[in-house]
């Protein structure tokens, strides 16, 4: 075992999980993980717009790119290519600094989730013993940045979107925040990898409401199909990006996909096991389960029709946060009533559990609260 | 602390994802409600009504498909029947049945393109739309095969059809008619029970019965209000008397039911293609009209259920080879005209909603 790094205070801040057993410690380690990180999210944002325009082609029974390479794979490097070959065009009237920065305060946060989220057992730039409050309190960040951009272009439609994400992120952190609240309960830490290991079976079957919860708010806070309404394209042509174009353009439109697999990287550690599997190398099990929520994503995005901005709020103020509320009870019930930790015991757990969200899920969708009822003046 | 808010004026159009073509709405926002809207038009003007005093009767008829593009067949036919009153041309049978049938099947092509379009204004990101477009393109492909064109026909002409269909057309036509069924079965799976498009469509936008009949709407927009008016049955034209179909009414006049009227249209159309396809009798297509048609002086005007609503032709001979005077009828404009009264109030992604229910058409608007 590596010493602890401990900044001389009281409180450890790192958790030193398998030790990073390179000559220089910490330094490299961080070194590394830094590059990591950076080829990661690239690369897996690269493989999510791949997967997203494939499969999207194949779901609207149409192709889909596959001219750039063997199976469209080169796709992505083509967009790339064509954006930042595209000119740069600012607004006269825009905040040119302002216009400048958003792009680069949007990306910053999103690379930034990733420096808790464990790859394999230890593998993680920061094992943060606050590893969750760190995630929640960063990927509010990037909304700063869409702001701005909203702002900064002196346009009306960018600004309309700029406030519809301001709006939603501040309805949508409440659930997001409380679904969390249910895992951590039940793992007893707040540091990502300790609940990747407490999880000996994936959470989603002992909080099924709790992932079901966090999918939506999640999905709300990246602006992602049905709440995709910051950046609608049927209303308000592009929403906050409308006046970007070319690298600036190219910074939010990563930005967007970065934050995606992020998401999905925090509901795979949180609610899937994380890197925990069977046969395969912990990262591979890490990388296909990002892929396959992000799918989901991609799923939704193609079924479903978007939701109105005054619907997206009752959604988060009557729908998900008092489902959210139920369900940390309902998990502090559970586990203050520490069940025995035996096979037959588990599976009652979550048949019962199951049964909860559907229960609620019903009663809430049907009785307690319709999406078409009544209107609220924004 | 009362804060103050103060609308704004946005310019939604003439280039915009929404709009249908160049069509331009100036709104007025206060926050995202919206307070007015004025709609703007004239960015695809061609003076269509102008072209057409200096040409031939005969070559009016490109310019129709030109109106609506999406519908040509329909405008042919409408030109057509308002020339063929004015100079009491007679049609041949079997000329007849082949109009009918590719009013109607241009008809359900026009409702795919209205419907996958509405439901992409609601958010659905494009898959109703190519959904609906696959079976379009099988229409588009019949229609090829009888004109030799994609988008604008010009099949129909004074006194019959430009030729006779092609032998592979019917066995065509019938797989088409045994298949779409399924399909319109396939849409409704889709999304019609959908809670998000319910929550979206439904009581949104409403346009009462007397609104509609006010502002002399027709077409799925009026049928939507509940009244039962539909020109091929209230003033039967070609040889629509002789085919038993329902019309769709819907009971509120909400963008559901103008959404649902339209997707039961096809249904009925399906079922007079069915008719005219078995009672189709054999026989020249085309009456023996001069090349230069010079009717006497007079009036006409007739008009017909396109897919849009009721189209009309009114013509004015002064006996010469071109018409003294042709105007043209558009529905989309004249249910344009109930668009501000229907959005006022309701929020801007409603606005795209409702917009995209009326189901323009810039072409035939600005003419």
């Amino acid at each position: 075992m590596m010493p602890v790094l401990n900044f001389g205070i009281h409180h450890q801040v790192f958790i030193p999980a398998v030790p990073p057993d390179w000559p220089g410690g910490f330094w490299w380690h961080w070194l590394f993980f830094t590059v990591v990180i950076i080829a990661f999210v690239l690369t897996m944002v690269m493989g999510a717009i791949y997967i997203e325009r494939r499969g999207m082609g194949r779901m609207q029974s149409r192709l889909g790119p596959n001219r750039t390479g063997p199976f469209g794979l080169l796709q992505p490097v083509a967009d790339a290519i064509k954006v930042l070959l595209k000119e740069n065009i600012v607004p006269v009237k825009a905040d040119k600094l302002v216009h400048w920065l958003a792009p680069v305060v949007a990306f910053a946060p999103a690379l930034m989730l990733f420096a808790v989220i464990p790859f394999q057992d230890g593998a993680l730039l920061a094992d943060l013993n606050i590893g969750i409050l760190y995630i929640v309190a960063i990927s509010s960040v990037s909304t700063v940045g869409i702001f701005m951009a909203g702002w900064a272009s002196s346009n009306k439609y960018s600004l309309l979107g700029a406030m519809r994400n301001v709006a939603a992120i501040v309805s949508y952190e409440m659930p997001l925040v409380l679904a969390i609240v249910g895992v951590v309960l039940i793992a007893g830490s707040l540091s990502l990898n300790r609940i990747v290991i407490a999880q000996d079976i994936p959470f989603i079957l002992l909080q099924p409401l709790g992932f079901f919860l966090f999918f939506a708010a999640g999905c709300a806070e990246i602006n992602r199909s049905p709440f995709d309404l910051m950046e609608a394209d049927s209303e308000i042509v592009a929403g906050f990006h409308t006046e970007y174009s070319g690298m600036k353009f190219a910074m939010f439109y990563l930005v967007e996909y970065a934050e995606a697999i992020a998401i999905a990287a925090i509901i795979t550690t949180l609610f899937l096991g994380g890197w925990r599997g069977p046969l395969l190398p912990p990262w591979l099990w890490f990388v296909t389960k990002v892929m396959a929520v992000f799918f989901t994503m991609v799923w939704t995005r193609t079924t479903l029709p978007r939701i109105r901005i005054d619907q997206l709020m009752a959604l988060a103020w009557k729908f998900l946060l008092p489902l959210a509320v139920i369900n940390l009870i309902i998990t502090a019930i559970q586990v203050l009533a520490s069940w025995p930790d035996t096979l037959p015991w588990t599976l009652v757990m979550i048949i019962v559990n199951f049964t909860i969200l559907a229960v609620l899920v019903l009663l809430w969708s049907k009785f307690f609260f319709r999406l078409g009822w009544g209107r609220i003046e924004v | 602390m009362a804060l103050k808010t103060e609308p704004f004026v946005l310019n939604m159009g003439p280039v915009h994802p929404s709009t249908h073509g160049v069509f331009r709405m100036r709104t007025t926002l206060d926050g995202e409600v919206v307070v007015d809207i004025e709609p703007i038009f004239g960015y695809l003007h061609r003076g269509v009504e102008k072209l057409a005093e200096q040409r031939t009767y005969t070559g009016i008829i490109p310019l129709t498909d030109r109106l609506d593009y999406i519908s040509s067949m329909n405008n042919n036919l409408a030109y057509c029947l308002a020339v063929e009153k004015l100079a009491g041309i007679k049609v041949p049978e079997r000329a007849e049945y082949l109009r009918v049938i590719m009013a109607e099947l241009q008809r359900i092509a026009a409702f795919l393109i209205a419907v996958g379009a509405f439901l992409n204004d609601c958010g659905a990101f494009f898959t109703p739309f190519m959904y609906m477009f696959r079976e379009r393109e099988k229409i588009v492909d019949l229609l090829e095969m009888v004109s030799g064109q994609r988008l604008t026909y010009n099949y129909i002409r004074v006194g019959g059809v430009s030729q006779d269909i092609p032998e592979e057309f019917l066995p065509a036509l019938r797989t088409f008619v045994a298949q779409m069924p399924g399909f319109i079965d396939e849409y409704d799976r889709l999304l019609m029970q959908n809670e998000i498009l319910l929550a979206r469509a439904k009581g949104v936008g409403i346009l009462t019965r007397e609104q509609a009949i006010n502002c002399a709407a027709s077409g799925p927009v009026l049928r939507a209000s509940g009244v039962k008016w539909d020109i091929r049955q209230a003033d039967p034209y070609s040889i629509y008397d002789r085919f038993e179909f329902d019309i769709p009414t819907g009971t509120v006049g909400d963008c559901y039911d103008r959404y649902r009227v339209r997707v039961a249209e096809m249904r009925q159309s399906l079922r007079i293609i069915q008719q005219a396809m078995t009672q189709l009798p054999p026989g020249p297509v085309k009456a023996a009209v001069p090349h230069l048609i010079r009717p006497p002086v007079g009036e006409a005007y007739a008009h017909l259920e396109a897919p849009k609503g009721e189209l009309g032709f009114y013509l004015v001979s002064d006996n010469s080879i071109a018409p003294y005077r042709c105007h043209i009828r558009p529905p989309s404009l004249i249910n344009l005209t109930a668009l501000r009264d229907m959005v006022r109030g309701w929020k801007v992604a409603d606005l795209i909603v409702i917009f995209g229910s009326i189901d323009i058409t810039v072409g035939e608007i600005d003419r």
